[in-house]
């Protein structure tokens, strides 16, 4: 029951979906195959939400280190809950007006809105922007050209870092000759990204398209059962 | 680190707030710094004979119609003073509070840059928070409240949410299995019966390996070896020999090969294969140098933006 059930669901829920790409008949399951799939989504990102507020409850209540920002973390999350699913500050659909739920729950002005306005998009890009000193700190001290291949990738780095600023036009200006303009980090840019990079990313792409296919085979054929668990 | 370079540090930083402060303050007094301003549009709606709602002026409308009244927000530079004196923009006191909401805690977050500290945990509390909530709000009224409720209680979601769905179908039974997969899938922050959230997880693991093995099939594995098919003599439009681009058809026809021959560990690399395979790795460590170049111009990107916003939006200085 523990183990045979869910070999059973998986596989049959797999064959539905690979079924419904060659029947016509079946292309339907597969649709409907696909919105279960979503809505169990939902039902994941609901036991990951829950499972955050158990963490930081625990950690609430044993008063450990740091357990203030945990409260800020559980009132942010139900506030953010509370504003959405309320639809706060949300006007009727203008096709329904008489229907006062039917608006849009992002909609301009909105509560919705001001959070993911004002609290996510500052907070979210101003982490991702970070990555940049980090990235490049991290580049700076790791990047040696030892060998031919450290040489190659910190040579193309170098070009497309400058390649992608006015620097790579600026560099040139003036004394480069016109039949030597390829050499320009701009024009270089554009000719790894075009070429080497199209190669490279495509041998990867297809490595990593086989072994997709492979693992999801396994799965399929129940060869791979490690999302059983142990007992 | 030692008291005396503790104490310079502070000073340095009591120096630094001072200087913004002082610039904050002469900025706000030359300008709009920090200030959001809108202009309204009414909107008004008055049910006809029929019993439909149709738009109407909202100058003209009555106590039985229904009237709103909505946002947009000015830009500065779109923001002149006869908008302000004759009323037709107002300073909007939610939205200039999220502006500077939004400038700390975008300095909250850059405060990190100088070690761990109060008010970068503070921030990472709240995006954490906030992030998981958002989330969880766009999957309920994206998925679960038309997809699942709105198969089940049709009737009920379209006078409720979505006055737009068609009911007619009527309730459809079997949408009952995903909400059970679901009730089953939370059944893992119970103390016992955990192990039930395994069917769930099945039906994920079995969906998307189906979904997948296609998908990849198609879009990569096809997809690629399609483009990499390509003919290695080019002409120009005139017919002539086109030495450009017959030279980057070849090289990307060897790269490609030679990048998975290195990936294919079946034979060992010696001879000519392990040659071959070095040549794969040479273009390979190209790849990696583009990936990483773009990667950080992508973050520099942002940062400009961040930065553009402080200095912009935020203080209007540039």
């Amino acid at each position: 029951m523990k183990r045979f059930v869910p070999l059973v669901i998986a596989i049959v829920a797999g064959f539905v979906l690979l079924i419904a790409n060659f029947i016509p008949y079946a292309e339907g399951w597969g649709l409907t195959a696909q919105e279960w799939f979503n809505i169990l989504a939902v039902g994941a990102m609901v036991l990951g939400g829950g499972n955050l507020i158990k963490l930081q409850l625990m950690k609430i209540s044993s008063k450990k280190a740091g357990w203030g920002y945990a409260a800020v973390t559980v009132v942010c999350f139900f506030a953010a809950i509370f504003i959405g699913m309320g639809k706060f500050g949300v006007h009727p659909n203008e096709l329904y007006p008489n229907y006062a739920w039917s608006g849009y729950y992002l909609e301009e002005g909105s509560g919705m809105w001001w959070i993911y306005q004002h609290m996510i998009v500052p907070l979210t890009s101003t982490m991702f922007a970070m990555l940049a000193f980090y990235v490049a700190t991290a580049a700076f001290r790791a990047f040696r050209a030892k060998n031919t291949e450290a040489t190659l990738l910190l040579v193309t780095a170098g070009i497309v870092l400058l390649g992608r600023t006015y620097a790579g036009v600026w560099l040139f200006e003036g004394w480069l000759p016109d039949w030597l303009l390829w050499l320009r980090f701009d024009n270089l840019t554009v000719w790894i990204m075009d070429v080497p990079n199209t190669a490279g990313t495509r041998a990867i792409t297809i490595g990593i398209a086989l072994g997709v296919v492979a693992t999801s085979l396994r799965i399929l054929l129940g060869v791979d059962r490690s999302y059983l668990g142990q007992d | 680190m030692s008291e005396s370079k503790q104490q310079s540090n502070g000073l340095i930083w009591a120096v630094v707030f001072i200087i913004g402060a002082i610039m904050l303050v002469w900025s706000m007094s030359t300008s709009r710094t920090g200030q959001v301003w809108v202009t309204a549009e009414q909107h008004a709606f008055v049910q006809n004979a029929d019993g439909d709602w149709a738009k109407t002026d909202a100058a003209s409308a009555t106590s039985n119609d229904i009237a709103w009244t909505s946002y947009s927000s000015v830009p500065d530079n779109e923001l002149t003073d006869e908008m302000i004196s004759s009323g037709d923009a107002k300073m909007s006191w939610s939205r200039t509070i999220g502006l500077w909401l939004s400038a700390i805690f975008t300095l909250f977050i850059l405060s990190f840059l100088v070690g761990d500290n109060p008010a970068y945990k503070f921030a990472e509390a709240m995006v954490v928070g906030t992030s998981a909530g958002y989330v969880m709000v766009i999957g309920l009224w994206d998925v679960f409240v038309p997809n699942l409720l709105g198969k089940l209680f049709p009737v009920m979601v379209q006078n409720w949410a979505l006055p737009g769905m068609d009911a007619s179908v009527g309730t459809q039974l079997l949408y009952i299995i995903p909400a059970i997969l679901i009730v089953m899938l939370l059944m893992q922050l119970m103390p016992a019966g955990g192990w039930i959230s395994r069917w769930p997880i099945a039906f994920f693991i079995g969906i998307t390996a189906g979904y997948r093995m296609i998908g990849y099939v198609e879009a990569d594995l096809v997809a690629q070896i399609k483009a990499a098919i390509i003919p290695l003599y080019e002409t120009g439009a005139d017919g002539t020999f086109a030495i450009w681009d017959t030279m980057n058809a070849c090289i990307l026809t060897i790269a490609t090969l030679s990048a998975m021959v290195y990936f294919f560990f079946s034979i060992e690399h010696k001879g000519f294969v392990g040659k071959t395979a070095r040549l794969g790795i040479w273009f390979l460590m190209i790849t990696f140098g583009a990936s990483f170049g773009y990667t950080v111009m992508g973050r520099i990107a942002l940062l400009a933006q961040r930065l553009e916003f402080l200095f912009g939006d935020w203080l209007h200085l540039i």
